[in-house]
């Protein structure tokens, strides 16, 4: 098999992919879910409804006038009971929209039948809209509004749809179990795509430790024109977007620009599941599949697990928390936000949740850095990790800037490879943020 | 829910790779094996007892310059304090006074290291200086070799006899007037040399023992090809330019391969990751500085050997080569 992959950097943490194979289960609709307001990147979304409204699956419950945003829509049926800040995955107090189920009643336009709609009858604009008001955001996790990547500016043209079913997060599964259940709807969400941006060609990249999502998919692919599938090699981050498109395309984003100005649009395979639910079903964005998971949980399981439903829910149906855990962990363990407690809900962009046992939880003995320079060997982006960690220490931001700490993807590749155990994405980040702050003022003065 | 409040809370990654200082020096160590029975096989128990002496020494001062100096708990479980007193012991003569092993110890770990802020922060190899602070101060007891025993040979030589290297001997026998040819009709055959039967420091004797040490590191991703390669490449090119201008003024670039400290320079001394270059092209500017300032030491400079100067004066150069030599950006164009 000819397989491809991104040229500098990168690093091969094991898979850990467990219990893969396993069927999905539909996890049970929790009493009370707790909605967050705004689930995408962008410009924040305001609630709509107030405390005593009775909500249907699907109800718009946000608003935003923004370009960048996205609505959120009620995953279950019920009383909105408060609208109160949470702590989310982020550490930071966010405003949510807590209702009580009752029963499980769908808004009358969801088509909720099993089969599978093939034709496309919407046009280009009337597709973008209707992704626009299903509340569609990228689901790999950076939650990145749809239909923003779908109307590309005037000097930009659009020549492949790349989709993103790498999956390359360790433990991680829930990617590979969509592209085995729903790949012919995965290939119809990427036609709808492809007519929307008006593109001849479409790629879906996978890792080559999914032998069978490959062959499910180059198989289904068979009845798609345009759309093929690439094996890819395994190396972290393969699933970033540009490194993606490098594997893809051999074609490079400059730094500072998006994947468009290279002609290429990235979804994840997830998200074009959800753009074949919002445009042939007409259903909005209410549930997603989440990876439970960990070397101690007894079955990992894959879920269809409705937004909002709190990560204690998850955990019950595995059977609990195992009793060595010590960490909890939104997402997969290279970029995942470890939790403080479980009451935070699940959101548009959770892939997954990883209980890592105590002993797998602390970080290691920190030593002096012995400038062996694996952080550079290391970086998908071809920076200097430790010159950036340490002038952002150094609190030296303007040699930060100069290190090109913009162009970081926060992989955490460096960090993974560092022999004396060094933070340096912590550093990193922070160097990035506060340069960011520093260039964003800069602009606003000019 | 209270019992949630002992998990930890961390910023990603949660996971970690497999690579530790400790494995790197612990690989480095294994990989100094094979120099350093060799050494033991041609000088006998003297060689042992200077290796126990300058690793020993080396802990002991790390130890107590961590303890009372900079009031921390003791850090020798990194290895490199370690790693330093072997080095430093491979690039002595077996028959070096111990006093001045332990003199050099004390240069190596508390100057070279301790005075830059211990591991990491040192700009010059500690045991090269450890190396070189010996050979200013003791000249005649840093350059009187002990010939290996004659295991190989016929006559029964013992530890006792002395000589000088084959580098020292065409150096003074090239200012007499003598041709290359007559000069390696007195030395030791190619076929000996590489296997180390020859006058020397303990470890750079053997060619053999010291590249098996360097293929080790080069599967345990502890060293990349680039400083090795560009510094023998380089010091072969450049001898052999001499060589074919003038082979009667020059010793052909074999020679120089297989004498002195330049294969254990290039292989455990230059490769030191503290002391050179991040990126894959700085080592390989950082590699040809070495070779080409080796061979310019030994063929024009006062010294019969060069190896130690010209990797501490690359090690000066570092900083500078970091900074010019960034790493292959992901896309170019800015």
């Amino acid at each position: 098999m000819n397989m491809k992959t991104f040229n500098i950097g990168g690093v091969h943490p094991d898979d850990s992919k467990l219990n893969a194979d396993a069927p999905m289960q539909e996890l049970p609709i929790p009493k009370q879910v707790c909605v967050m307001v705004s689930q995408h990147l962008g410009a924040p979304s305001q609630p709509i409804v107030k405390k005593g409204d009775k909500v249907k699956v699907g109800t718009v419950l946000t608003s935003n006038d923004a370009f960048l945003s996205a609505v959120v829509h009620s995953p279950v049926s019920g009383t909105v009971n408060k609208i109160a800040d949470v702590v989310d995955a982020s550490l930071y107090p966010k405003p949510a929209i807590f209702i009580d189920v009752e029963g499980d009643e769908w808004e009358e336009s969801i088509d909720r039948s099993p089969e599978i709609k093939r034709e496309i009858n919407l046009d280009g604009p009337a597709i973008i809209q209707k992704i626009k008001e299903m509340g569609i955001v990228g689901m790999g996790g950076a939650c990145f509004p749809t239909h923003v990547k779908l109307m590309p500016p005037k000097d930009a043209k659009a020549e492949y749809l790349l989709l993103n079913g790498v999956e390359c997060e360790p433990y991680l599964t829930c990617d590979y179990r969509l592209m085995l259940d729903h790949a012919e709807e995965i290939m119809i969400g990427a036609q709808i795509l492809m007519k929307a941006l008006n593109v001849p060609q479409a790629i879906v990249g996978i890792e080559a430790n999914k032998p069978k999502a490959i062959a499910h998919m180059s198989e289904m692919a068979k009845k798609f024109p345009g759309i093929s599938v690439q094996a890819l090699k395994m190396k972290y981050p393969q699933g970033a977007e540009k490194q993606l498109i490098k594997a893809l395309t051999g074609r490079a984003v400059p730094s500072g620009k998006l994947p468009i100005n290279v002609g290429c649009v990235v979804d994840n395979v997830a998200t074009c599941y959800a753009v074949y639910q919002a445009v042939q079903k007409n259903m909005p964005l209410v549930q997603r599949i989440v990876t439970v998971t960990g070397p101690s949980v007894p079955q990992p399981t894959n879920f269809l697990a409705r937004l909002g439903t709190p990560v204690s829910a998850f955990l019950e149906a595995i059977g609990g928390v195992p009793e060595d855990t010590g960490k909890v962990i939104s997402g997969g363990p290279m970029m995942g936000k470890a939790l403080a407690n479980t009451e935070v809900s699940s959101v548009k962009g959770m892939s997954g949740i990883l209980v890592l046992p105590e002993k797998q939880a602390h970080r290691n003995t920190v030593y002096p850095c012995i400038r062996c320079g694996k952080c550079v060997e290391a970086c998908p982006m071809g920076l200097e990790p430790y010159l950036i960690a340490s002038t952002s220490l150094a609190k030296a931001f303007d040699l930060t800037e100069k290190a090109r700490v913009m162009d970081c993807i926060e992989c955490g590749c460096c960090h993974f490879t560092c022999p004396s155990n060094r933070p340096l994405l912590d550093a990193i980040k922070l160097g990035k943020s506060t340069v960011g702050k520093i260039i964003r003022a800069r602009n606003a003065k000019n | 829910m209270a019992e949630n409040t002992k998990w930890v809370v961390s910023g990603a990654p949660h996971i970690h790779g497999s690579d530790s200082v400790t494995k790197i020096m612990w690989g480095v160590v294994i990989a100094l094996i094979p120099a350093f029975l060799v050494s033991v096989y041609f000088f006998g128990l003297q060689a042992l007892v200077l290796t126990l002496v300058t690793v020993a020494s080396c802990l002991l001062f790390e130890f107590l310059i961590n303890k009372f100096f900079f009031k921390r708990p003791c850090c020798l479980g990194d290895g490199s304090a370690m790693i330093t007193g072997l080095l430093l012991a491979l690039n002595l003569p077996s028959n070096l006074p111990l006093w001045m092993a332990i003199v050099g110890s004390l240069v190596a770990i508390g100057v070279a290291k301790w005075a830059y802020g211990g591991l990491g922060s040192n700009p010059f190899n500690p045991a090269l200086v450890g190396r070189v602070f010996l050979l200013i101060s003791f000249p005649v007891a840093m350059t009187t070799w002990p010939l290996p025993h004659a295991l190989f040979g016929g006559s029964a030589v013992t530890d006792a006899i002395t000589g000088p290297t084959p580098l020292a001997i065409a150096k003074e026998a090239l200012k007499t007037g003598q041709t290359p040819e007559q000069i390696m009709s007195e030395l030791p055959a190619y076929s000996d040399m590489l296997f180390g039967n020859m006058a020397g420091s303990m470890g750079e004797i053997s060619a053999i023992a010291i590249l098996l040490g360097g293929i080790f590191m080069l599967c345990r991703r502890i060293i990349t090809w680039h400083i090795p390669v560009a510094f023998l490449g380089s010091a072969f090119i450049f001898a052999g330019i001499l060589w074919l201008a003038d082979p009667a003024q020059f010793m052909d670039p074999v020679f120089h391969l297989l004498t002195g400290g330049i294969m254990l320079g290039a292989i455990f001394m230059a490769t030191d990751m503290v002391t050179s270059p991040m990126t894959n092209k700085g080592k390989l500017i950082f590699g040809v500085g070495c070779g080409v300032l080796t061979i310019l030491i030994r063929t024009f400079g006062a010294y019969p050997e060069g190896v130690s100067f010209a990797i501490l004066i690359m090690n000066a150069f570092v900083p500078l080569i970091n900074r010019g030599c960034t790493p292959k950006r992901f896309a170019n164009a800015k």
